[in-house]
C-alpha cells in the first residue's frame, strides 16, 4: 500500500511538473466544451430562398410575407424565370427556390387544390429534409388561413374540419440542441483524454527507459498499474466536475437525476477507459503508436456513439458494432440521468454492461502487461 | 558462487544472441565483460536481471535461479542498464527516495553504501535528472542501483559516453564498492577498462572466447607484437600487408601493430623491406601486448 501511495505521489509529481501538460489537461476540454457544443448545432437556420412569383397576386404575396417572416429563413431574392431561379441554385447563391405558377390564386379561389414547385438542394439530405419540413409548415399554415377565409365568404360560419396536431416536447420542451449536446460532448471530452493519457503514459516508460529499471525492481504488477493508473481517474472525476460546472451555469443544462449517480457511473466507466489504454500501452512501442491507435478508435468510438448521428438509422450492422461502444452507454445514460432524471433502476442496464466491459478490459490488459519478454 | 551461467543459449527470431555461454563469477570479484557493440554483452545482462526468459540452459545469480526465483533476485540485484533510465523530470532526491520505496527501504538506511558517491552529486540534489552531465548521471544511476543494498551489481556499459575523468573515478568508485564485498559484472566496450577488472570474459558474437584474469590473457598469448611506424604511416599498413610472412597488421594509436607468421623472426629483414618500399624514419620495436592486441587476434 506504501508502494501504491509512493507511485502515485510520484506520478501527480510528474504530471503537475510538467507545466504544458498540465495546460493541456484542463483548459482544453473547457475550450472545447464551450466551443463544440456552440458549434455542433443541428438547427438549420439562414436558409436562403429565391422565388419566381409568376402568379404576382394577393395570394402568392401572402405565401411570401408568410415565408419571409420566419425565422429560418432570410429574405427572399426574386427573380423572373425559373432558369434564373435554377441558376442561382446551381452557382450556390441559394438553398431552395420557390416557383409560384400563374394560376395559383385562381385555382386556390375555384378549385380544392393548387401546386407550386419548391426545389431544395439536397446535397446534405439531412439538411434538405429539414428545410422541406419547414417550408410544408408553412405551406400548411398558409392553407389553413385561405380555407378559414374562403369558408368565412362562402358560408358565413366556421367549420373547422381537420385536426390540428399540438406536439408536446418532453424532457426538453424548448427543443434546444445544448441541452441534448452539451452532456454528450462532456463524455467525449473525458473519454478522449483519459484513453490517451493512459495510453500514453506507461508506453512513455517504456520510450525513455525507466519501466527496465522498475521491472527489475520487485514491485508488483497490481501495485505499478494501480499507482500509474489512478491520477488519471482522479483527473478524469475532476474533469467531469468542471464539465458539469460548465454545463450548468454556462448552457442551463437541466440536471434533473441523482448527480451522485452520475460519479458513481463515470468512475466506473473510467476504469474501462484506463484499462483500454494499459491494453493499448502493452502493445506499443513508441507513444506515437500508442497516439495513433487511440485516435483510431476515439473516431470509430465518437461517430458510431450515437451522438452525432442516432443508432437508430444506421445500418443493422453498424448497430451491433454500437454495442462494443462504450462511450454509446455513457452518453445514453448522461442524458437519461440529466435530462430525464432516470433512476438506478432506468440505467441499470448500462451500468451492468459497463461493469462488465471494464471487468473483462481490465482483465486483458494486466493478463498482457508482462515484465519478462 | 555469485553468478553461474549454464550453456546458455538465446536467440531473437533465429537470430542468435547468445550461443552456448558458460561463466562463473566469484563472490566479491569486479568481473569485465568485454566485447564490441552487438556482442550480446546486455543480452546476458538482461537474461541474468530476469528481464528475458533463455531458451536454453540455466543461470544462477546470488544463489537464486533466474527461472524460478525471480522475485528474490529483484530484491538481490541492482541493475544500472547502458541507457539512462531514471525519471528526468525528477530530481536527484526524488528519484533516490523513489528507487528506495518500491524496494522497501529507506535512503537513511543504506546511506553508508552509497554515502561516497552521493556526495559528489548531493549538491546537486534538487536538479532534475535531464539536467545533469553524463558523469553525473551515471553516478546518480549508481547510487539507485545500490539503494536497497545489493548483492550482485550489473553495471551495462556504465562508463559509455562520460569523459575520461569521470570514467576514472568510476572505477575506483566500482574498486570500494567491491572491498564491501559486493559482485560486480560490469561490460566495456573499451579494453583499456579490462586491466581494472579482477578477472574477464571476451565475448563476440554470442560467444565468449577466453576467461581468464587480464594478466593471465596476456602471459598466454604467444606471440610477438611490433610497434610500426614510418613517416608513410597511410602507406605502411598497406605495405606490411604485403610483407610474405605477415600475420595481422592494424592501427594501435600512433603506432601500428604487426605480428609475424614466424615466431622468431627477424625485424631486420622487414626494415630493409620497408626502406626498399621507400618509408624512412622507421620506428620497429617489440612491444608487450595489450587486451586490445589480443581481442584483434581472436
Amino acid at each position: 500500500m506504501k508502494i501504491i501511495l509512493f507511485i502515485i505521489q510520484k506520478e501527480f509529481k510528474q504530471i503537475f511538473r510538467d507545466k504544458s501538460m498540465l495546460r493541456l489537461l484542463f483548459i482544453l476540454p473547457i475550450l472545447q466544451l464551450l466551443i463544440l457544443s456552440n458549434a455542433a448545432t443541428f438547427d438549420v437556420k439562414n436558409i436562403r430562398v429565391t422565388i419566381v412569383d409568376y402568379s404576382n397576386s394577393s395570394s402568392s404575396r401572402t405565401l411570401i410575407e408568410k415565408i419571409n417572416a420566419n425565422a429560418y429563413f432570410t429574405d427572399a431574392v426574386f427573380v423572373s424565370t425559373t432558369q434564373a431561379g435554377i441558376e442561382r441554385l446551381n452557382s450556390g447563391k441559394t438553398d431552395v427556390v420557390i416557383e409560384i405558377p400563374i394560376p395559383f390564386e385562381k385555382q386556390l379561389q375555384n378549385e380544392t387544390t393548387t401546386q407550386i414547385q419548391v426545389l431544395i438542394n439536397a446535397i446534405d439530405g439531412a439538411t434538405a429534409g429539414v428545410q422541406n419540413v419547414y417550408l410544408s409548415q408553412i405551406v400548411q399554415q398558409f392553407n389553413q388561413h385561405i380555407l378559414l377565409e374562403n369558408k368565412h365568404i362562402v358560408n358565413n360560419q366556421i367549420m373547422p374540419n381537420r385536426i390540428e396536431t399540438i406536439p408536446s416536447f418532453w424532457y426538453n420542451s424548448t427543443l434546444n440542441y445544448k441541452t441534448f449536446m452539451v452532456p454528450g460532448i462532456l463524455v467525449l471530452l473525458i473519454t478522449m483524454l483519459t484513453l490517451f493519457l493512459s495510453s500514453m503514459n506507461i508506453v512513455r516508460e517504456k520510450e525513455l527507459g525507466t519501466l527496465e529499471q522498475i521491472n527489475v525492481t520487485p514491485i508488483k504488477k497490481y501495485q505499478f498499474i494501480i499507482g500509474k493508473l489512478f491520477p488519471f481517474w482522479v483527473i478524469g472525476l475532476v474533469i467531469l466536475t468542471i464539465g458539469l460546472l460548465i454545463s450548468k451555469i454556462v448552457f442551463n443544462v437541466p440536471m434533473l437525476g441523482n448527480i451522485v449517480l452520475v460519479y458513481f457511473f463515470t468512475s466506473i466507466y473510467l476504469l474501462l477507459i484506463l484499462g483500454f489504454g494499459l491494453f493499448l500501452s502493452n502493445h506499443t512501442e513508441t507513444q506515437q503508436q500508442a497516439m495513433f491507435i487511440a485516435w483510431f478508435f476515439i473516431v470509430i468510438f465518437i461517430l458510431m456513439s450515437g451522438l452525432f448521428t442516432p443508432i437508430e438509422s444506421m445500418p443493422k450492422w453498424a448497430q451491433n458494432v454500437t454495442l462494443f461502444n462504450p462511450i454509446r452507454y455513457f452518453v445514453e445514460f448522461i442524458r437519461m440521468v440529466l435530462l430525464k432524471g432516470a433512476g438506478l433502476q432506468e440505467v441499470l442496464p448500462n451500468l451492468g454492461i459497463i461493469t462488465l466491459f471494464a471487468i473483462v478490459v481490465n482483465g486483458l490488459a494486466v493478463w498482457s502487461y508482462k515484465k519478462t519478454n | 558462487m555469485s553468478i553461474s551461467v549454464q550453456n546458455i543459449s538465446k536467440s531473437y527470431k533465429n537470430i542468435p544472441a547468445l550461443q552456448n555461454i558458460t561463466l562463473e563469477v566469484n563472490e566479491g570479484e569486479l568481473f569485465g565483460l568485454i566485447g564490441p557493440d552487438g556482442a550480446g554483452k546486455t543480452t546476458l545482462f538482461r537474461l541474468l536481471t530476469t528481464l528475458l526468459l533463455p531458451n536454453e540452459g540455466s543461470a544462477t545469480v546470488a544463489n537464486y535461479d533466474i527461472l524460478k526465483q525471480v522475485k528474490e533476485i529483484r530484491n538481490a540485484v541492482g541493475y544500472m542498464p547502458g541507457k539512462f533510465s531514471l525519471y528526468q523530470d525528477l530530481t536527484i532526491s526524488e528519484n533516490l527516495a523513489f528507487f528506495a520505496t518500491i524496494f522497501g527501504t529507506t535512503i537513511e538506511e543504506n546511506y553508508d553504501l552509497i554515502e561516497d558517491i552521493y556526495v559528489q552529486i548531493e549538491p546537486f540534489k534538487n536538479r532534475k535528472a535531464g539536467a545533469l552531465s553524463g558523469g553525473m548521471k551515471q553516478k546518480l544511476a549508481l547510487c539507485c542501483a545500490l539503494i536497497h543494498k545489493p548483492k550482485v551489481l550489473f553495471l551495462d556499459e556504465p562508463t559509455t559516453g562520460v569523459d575520461p575523468v569521470s570514467r576514472k573515478e568510476f572505477w575506483e568508485m566500482l574498486k570500494r564498492l567491491k572491498q564491501k564485498g559486493i559482485t560486480i559484472l560490469v561490460s566495456t566496450p573499451y579494453m583499456d577498462e579490462a586491466t581494472l577488472c579482477d578477472r574477464i570474459a571476451l565475448i563476440q558474437e554470442g560467444k565468449i572466447l577466453k576467461i581468464d584474469t587480464p594478466q593471465g590473457i596476456v602471459d598466454a598469448y604467444q606471440k610477438t607484437i611490433y610497434e610500426v611506424a614510418s613517416n608513410q604511416m597511410h602507406l605502411l599498413i598497406e605495405d606490411l600487408k604485403h610483407f610474405p610472412s605477415y600475420y595481422s597488421v592494424f592501427a594501435f594509436g600512433e603506432f601500428v601493430h604487426y605480428i609475424d607468421l614466424n615466431n622468431f623472426f627477424d625485424s631486420e629483414t622487414l626494415r630493409n623491406y620497408l626502406k626498399a618500399k621507400g618509408h624512412q624514419s622507421i620506428i620497429l620495436q617489440k612491444t608487450t601486448p595489450t587486451i586490445e592486441d589480443i581481442f584483434m587476434d581472436l
